[in-house]
């Protein structure tokens, strides 16, 4: 349920904090949830107001590459399934942003953080895309990358977070296979439907195995939030997870994964697969992609556009609302 | 602190929390929340977010400063009164249990 | 048990007509065909909001509507695609400007909420009349694709005429933008309700355009005057969109929506 948070109470007592600490630890351990009204660490409330608003971010920027070619998609069963596509994702972040109000931060705050950049959002959005083909990639590697840290997340400690996540995991499914018929059909299709095809593979692959995030030793978030059960799994295991499952999904398209280094290792029993430049990734996160800058300038714009209309319907229900006391 | 969906912008829309019966013959199940500016917007917009793939039949949607919750605090307190009273459950009663019937 | 309320469907749609053996008669595929154009055309239309909507609820909502008009758009397609044996996509992608059949107002640019509003509003109302007059067509697959949008049109108005009454009523500056916005959209109300020249000849299986007047005045000019407006006079646009004369906006919209599709002619995707 997440009814609206109250202040903590300034002074307690060393005594009934040590108490509500344990309440917590415990409900870690037992691997059950919290919930909104629940005594927590302030660490943790910022560590997931952070990672999940960050996460609805990403879902309402995610919108923009795809949205990129509703109106240019080449067939209208095409065009159905990704004004569909990109719906769900404006659905997703509101799931989130909904999990992330229990937390006590509101909507308008999460937008301005978004927009003067103090939060972040998956950089995967930053790249753009030029072709039709890229709309298969984004689905099949980049929202499969997502499925691979999603279901994880699906028990996340935090109750909302996790309902949250179960609800946009059922629906994500569908995106991934989406992503995969397109670049199925193309492979059917003709020689420069199959060129289209394999060189968006080869510019989505690379940033969909860096959106797991840095190898494990450089990643300084992860070891406190695996400690709280926000995350499962590591950044290394998660994206070796998600080679060995896009390795055999690849041979049935017919497609080249860009990496000469994929072989299976029978001693480890998955996939050995070639570095990743992770400069390419601090540069995309600080800021210097393809599109960092336009992303957030159209957000910015939508939001600013609206303003007027939002403020039309406050001040309607309020007037409506006057009058039934009056009456 | 603001309560959530207010900061006092002169443009924020309220928020709402969103209740979905899926199907006759069970309860309404709290789906999540959403900001509308009034109810009718809320149970409309809770239609297009929260029943896209034909999950519901009925919808409540309630604004969230409404509702009253049970003080966490309380906890121990508010809901002691079940405890020891196992009596209140059929598996209290091992007697009966090879009886048919019962 | 199991609880999950998985609904098979059974509602019509441009899979099941194009996997059916129906074949349109000649005249009902030219007469479908302009219907076609008017929800595809608006769906397109309205596909330009995703991404850019006043609030994000609200992305979701004209989302909805899009889909359902596209929906409209290829099950009408594809049944006048039949009578050639054309496909929806032939008939989407492969025709010129002065081949579309789709009357002015859904090929007008979507401007600012409020212009958007006030063109869904005559256009959500114009369809439901259109579609509960359909809907008792004598051709079966006409009734049927119109059965099944009456109840969708019918969340269309409603969604409408809310957004009508809190612009209009809302702030002195959203009631001038809304004005403003049916000002813009009124010239194209009446070619609406002129006859379409591929309904003649079809009594009892199209609809008389001119019918649906009625029905119209009787309901919008109401929502507008209760929403705090004035119905807009002056007048009506030249139209012709049936006979394909289009306004300047349909042309830039085609290139952009058939460019991918005719840059691979033959093609599937």
């Amino acid at each position: 349920m997440t009814a609206p948070v109250e202040a903590p109470v300034a002074e307690k007592s060393a005594e009934a904090s040590a108490v509500e600490q344990r309440e917590f630890d415990r409900l870690i351990d037992a691997d059950m949830r919290i919930e909104p009204r629940d005594w927590m660490p302030d660490a943790y409330r910022k560590t997931l107001i952070r990672q999940i608003s960050q996460h609805a971010h990403s879902e309402i920027i995610g919108m923009q590459p795809e949205g990129n070619w509703i109106t240019r998609a080449p067939s209208l069963k095409r065009k159905a399934i990704l004004m569909a596509k990109v719906q769900d994702e404006a659905g997703h972040g509101l799931y989130l942003y909904s999990a992330a109000q229990t937390l006590g931060i509101d909507r308008e705050t999460m937008f301005e953080q978004l927009i003067t950049g103090a939060a972040k959002y998956s950089s995967i959005f930053n790249y753009t895309t030029p072709t039709w083909a890229d709309m298969g990639s984004i689905g099949w590697l980049v929202d499969g990358a997502a499925i691979c840290n999603q279901v994880p997340l699906c028990r996340a400690s935090y109750g909302p977070y996790g309902r949250a996540m179960t609800r946009i995991c059922k629906e994500e499914s569908f995106h991934q296979r989406q992503g995969f018929e397109i670049l199925l059909e193309l492979m059917r299709g003709t020689d420069a439907q199959r060129r289209m095809a394999q060189e968006s593979v080869n510019r989505w692959y690379a940033p969909a195995l860096m959106m797991f995030g840095p190898p494990d030793e450089d990643s300084p978030n992860s070891q406190r939030s695996m400690a709280w059960k926000i995350k499962r799994f590591s950044n290394d295991d998660l994206r070796q997870r998600f080679v060995d499952m896009l390795v055999p999904q690849a041979e049935v398209l017919g497609i080249m994964l860009p990496d000469p280094d994929i072989t299976w290792n029978e001693e480890r029993g998955h996939y050995d697969f070639g570095d990743l430049n992770w400069d390419e990734f601090y540069e995309v996160l600080a800021g210097r992609g393809q599109a960092n800058a336009v992303r957030v300038a159209r957000r910015k714009k939508a939001h600013d556009d609206g303003a007027w209309v939002r403020e039309a319907a406050r001040a309607y229900a309020d007037a409506e609302a006057a009058e039934r006391i009056a009456s | 602190m603001t309560s959530p969906g207010d900061s006092g912008g002169r443009e924020t829309w309220p928020l709402w929390e969103v209740f979905i019966r899926s199907s006759r013959g069970l309860s309404h199940v709290h789906a999540g929340s959403l900001h509308a500016p009034d109810e009718t917007m809320a149970v409309r917009n809770a239609r297009d977010l929260y029943t896209r793939r034909a999950e519901g039949v009925s919808i409540w949607v309630v604004r969230a400063s409404d509702i009253t919750s049970s003080d966490p605090d309380a906890k121990g307190e508010f809901f002691e009164s079940p405890q020891g009273k196992e009596y209140r459950h059929a598996s209290y009663y091992k007697e009966s249990e090879a009886v048919p019937h019962l | 048990m199991n609880h999950s309320n998985h609904v098979v469907s059974t509602a019509i749609t441009a899979e099941s007509i194009a996997d059916s053996s129906v074949v349109a008669p000649e005249p009902v595929a030219q007469y479908a065909l302009g219907l076609g154009d008017d929800a595809l055309v608006l769906a397109h239309r309205l596909g330009e909001w995703i991404a850019n909507a006043p609030e994000l609820e609200e992305d979701v909502a004209l989302g909805n509507i899009g889909l359902d008009l596209l929906g409209h758009a290829r099950s009408l397609l594809t049944y006048a695609g039949t009578a050639w044996d054309k496909s929806e996509d032939d008939l989407a992608y492969f025709r010129d400007e002065n081949e579309f059949r789709s009357r002015q107002l859904f090929e007008q640019p979507i401007g600012d909420f409020a212009v958007t509003i006030a063109r869904q509003l005559i256009a959500s109302v114009y369809f439901a009349e259109l579609y509960r007059a359909l809907s008792r067509s004598e051709d079966p697959t006409l009734a049927a694709i119109a059965a099944k949008a009456v109840k969708e049109v019918d969340y269309h108005v409603d969604h409408s005429a809310q957004w009508l009454r809190r612009l209009g009523l809302g702030t002195e500056y959203s009631h001038e933008r809304i004005q403003r916005g049916l000002d813009a959209m009124w010239p194209f109300v009446d070619e609406l309700f002129r006859a379409d020249p591929y309904a003649t000849e079809l009594d009892g299986i199209a609809v008389d355009s001119e019918q649906l007047r009625a029905g119209f005045d009787a309901v919008v000019p109401l929502l507008i005057v209760d929403a705090g407006l004035v119905v807009p006079s002056g007048a009506p646009a030249q139209g012709g969109g049936r006979l394909g004369l289009h306004s300047e906006a349909l042309g830039p919209m085609l290139a952009e929506m058939q460019v991918l599709a005719r840059a691979h002619p033959g093609a599937t995707w």
